[in-house]
């Protein structure tokens, strides 16, 4: 237990010590909330939505803690190249409290990030139905953190090189955030991308944190946290098990 | 201390350590030496229980490394050949670190720390992050750091790679000052022949994953009828150059391309 909880400790000060990479991780969904948020908001507008900056945040916040829990898969292969991996993986420690100590980690500053760009929303204009319903998002904030961080890891452990692991995140970041009906509603949408917006997992955690700040609901609150908690369940199995394996 | 009989590993086709059977006893530091490639890496980190064996048995202090492979950890130290520091913390937070993973109580923690960081003259900077550190202090607090749970056995995987000459000598001179004082096992690999004779009690050559000799720096004088540890070394081994990689990792890596392996 102390192991998990050193580990957590670690990844937590790094981040706090690295105010670049806060400040710059946040740079970019704030980019996507003005851009878009203020761009789209007239013609959204006018097609009687309602305002675009209400059903946008949540959006933008479920990316920024998708981004930031799954930095954690970086952080593995960062400690694989400079060495320190090495060090936890010959400690007389179960992997799995090794796995679980960075994904916690990984998951923390997602939700840290998460509840940052809440405040840069709310600064932008976006207001929330209920001071009480930013408890609740917040859970859903620690639902998308959780696996996504273990995603990371999961990553992190099967991809030795630095430039493979960009790609792969990318790849799977980019699609599922767009997808995830975080820039749009998932109502009245082709048959085909409504079937691919309602396997991507980030559409959940979406409907989640909008369901809970603005009360807008595509899902409901309890398919959304069941899926993402058996989600959480899965990627932190294969993470262990991925991480079990390491070799070095 | 340390127990290996017939250890061999295999990577698909290629075999890089040939049934090498040893013992190091209580107490005793012992040198592993042989040219690049020769499977000295390759045994430490079976001997560390980073590598499983293809076959084989290793104990340390009577434990069997496989079968108890945690309860096996906790009787070593490691330095490695590559750092292997968290930069971004400091040297503080690095000890504490390893003291808590090893799962030592608070107090025996705390008064250890200070013992070793006094010892290798890095108490004053324990507050400074390793990154500010020069190469001989990174290498200094390695070792404190691998000998902050009071392991029975100490690794030191080319432990003088890159520091100057004082820093060689002083490292020597603590190893040498601890392995008296905690009674600790040594296992050292290194390049250089001169370090080996001085500090190591007994030396066993490696070379094509085979070992090819053994004994103290004397017996192998005698056996080779040469007058250096190094003569010696060059009549066991040849002279001819080995190819090897910039690292381990780089060296593993190569080898599993050669292979068309895909991991």
């Amino acid at each position: 237990m102390n192991a998990i909880y050193i580990l957590w400790l670690r990844e937590v000060k790094r981040y706090v010590r690295s105010r670049v990479q806060i400040i710059f991780s946040l740079a970019q969904p704030t980019f996507y909330l003005l851009a878009f948020g203020f761009g789209f908001g007239p013609v959204f507008e006018k097609a009687g939505e309602g305002s675009y900056l209400q059903f946008l945040a949540p959006g933008v916040v479920g990316m920024t803690v998708l981004l930031s829990s799954m930095f954690s898969g970086i952080a593995v292969l960062w400690d694989r190249q400079f060495g320190f991996l090495k060090e936890t993986l010959v400690a007389p420690v179960p992997r799995i409290y090794i796995m679980i100590g960075r994904t916690l980690g990984g998951a923390t500053i997602g939700m840290v990030q998460g509840a940052l760009i809440l405040l840069v929303c709310m600064i932008a204009g976006f207001r929330p139905q209920h001071w009480i319903s930013l408890v609740s998002a917040f859970g859903f904030v620690a639902m998308i953190a959780i696996p996504f961080a273990a995603l990371g890891v999961t990553l992190g452990s099967m991809i030795k090189d630095m430039e493979g692991l960009n790609l792969a995140s990318n790849f799977l970041v980019m699609p599922m955030f767009f997808l995830s009906g975080a820039l749009y509603p998932l109502s009245h949408l082709s048959t085909v991308l409504s079937m691919i917006t309602h396997i991507d997992p980030l559409s959940y955690g979406v409907d989640g944190l909008r369901g809970t700040l603005v009360g807008v609901w595509h899902f409901s609150y309890s398919l959304d946290s069941f899926l993402l908690c058996s989600l959480a369940a899965i990627f932190l199995t294969t993470g262990a098990y991925f991480f079990s394996r390491i070799e070095i | 201390m340390i127990r290996v009989r017939n250890l061999t590993k295999t990577f698909k086709s290629f075999t890089a350590v040939k049934g090498i059977s040893f013992d190091v006893e209580q107490g005793e530091i012992f040198a592993f030496l042989g040219p690049n490639g020769a499977g000295k890496t390759t045994t430490i980190k079976m001997l560390t229980t980073m590598l499983n064996p293809s076959s084989g048995a290793i104990e340390l202090d009577g434990i069997d490394t496989v079968r108890h492979q945690m309860a096996a950890r906790k009787k070593f130290g490691i330095v490695f050949q590559d750092p292997s520091l968290d930069d971004q913390q400091t040297a503080y937070e690095n000890m504490e670190l390893h003291g808590i993973l090893y799962g030592m109580p608070r107090k025996l923690r705390i008064e250890r720390i200070e013992e070793l960081l006094t010892l290798f003259e890095l108490w004053d900077r324990r507050k400074d992050f390793v990154k500010q550190f020069s190469g001989g202090m990174k290498r200094r607090l390695e070792i404190a750091r691998g000998l902050l749970h009071m392991p029975k056995i100490f690794f030191l995987d080319e432990p003088t790679l890159g520091l100057d000459p004082q820093s060689r000598s002083q490292l020597w001179t603590h190893v040498k000052y601890l392995n008296e004082a905690e009674n600790t096992t040594i296992f050292l690999t290194t390049h250089y022949m001169d370090e080996a004779e001085r500090v190591a009690h007994r030396i066993a050559i490696i070379d094509h994953g085979e070992l090819i000799a053994q004994g103290t720096a004397a017996e192998l004088k005698a056996q080779t009828e040469t007058d250096s540890l190094e003569g010696a070394f060059l009549a066991l081994t040849g002279t001819s150059l080995r190819e090897e990689s910039a690292n381990s990792n780089e060296q593993m890596r190569e080898v599993a391309q050669m292979l068309g392996s895909s991991r």
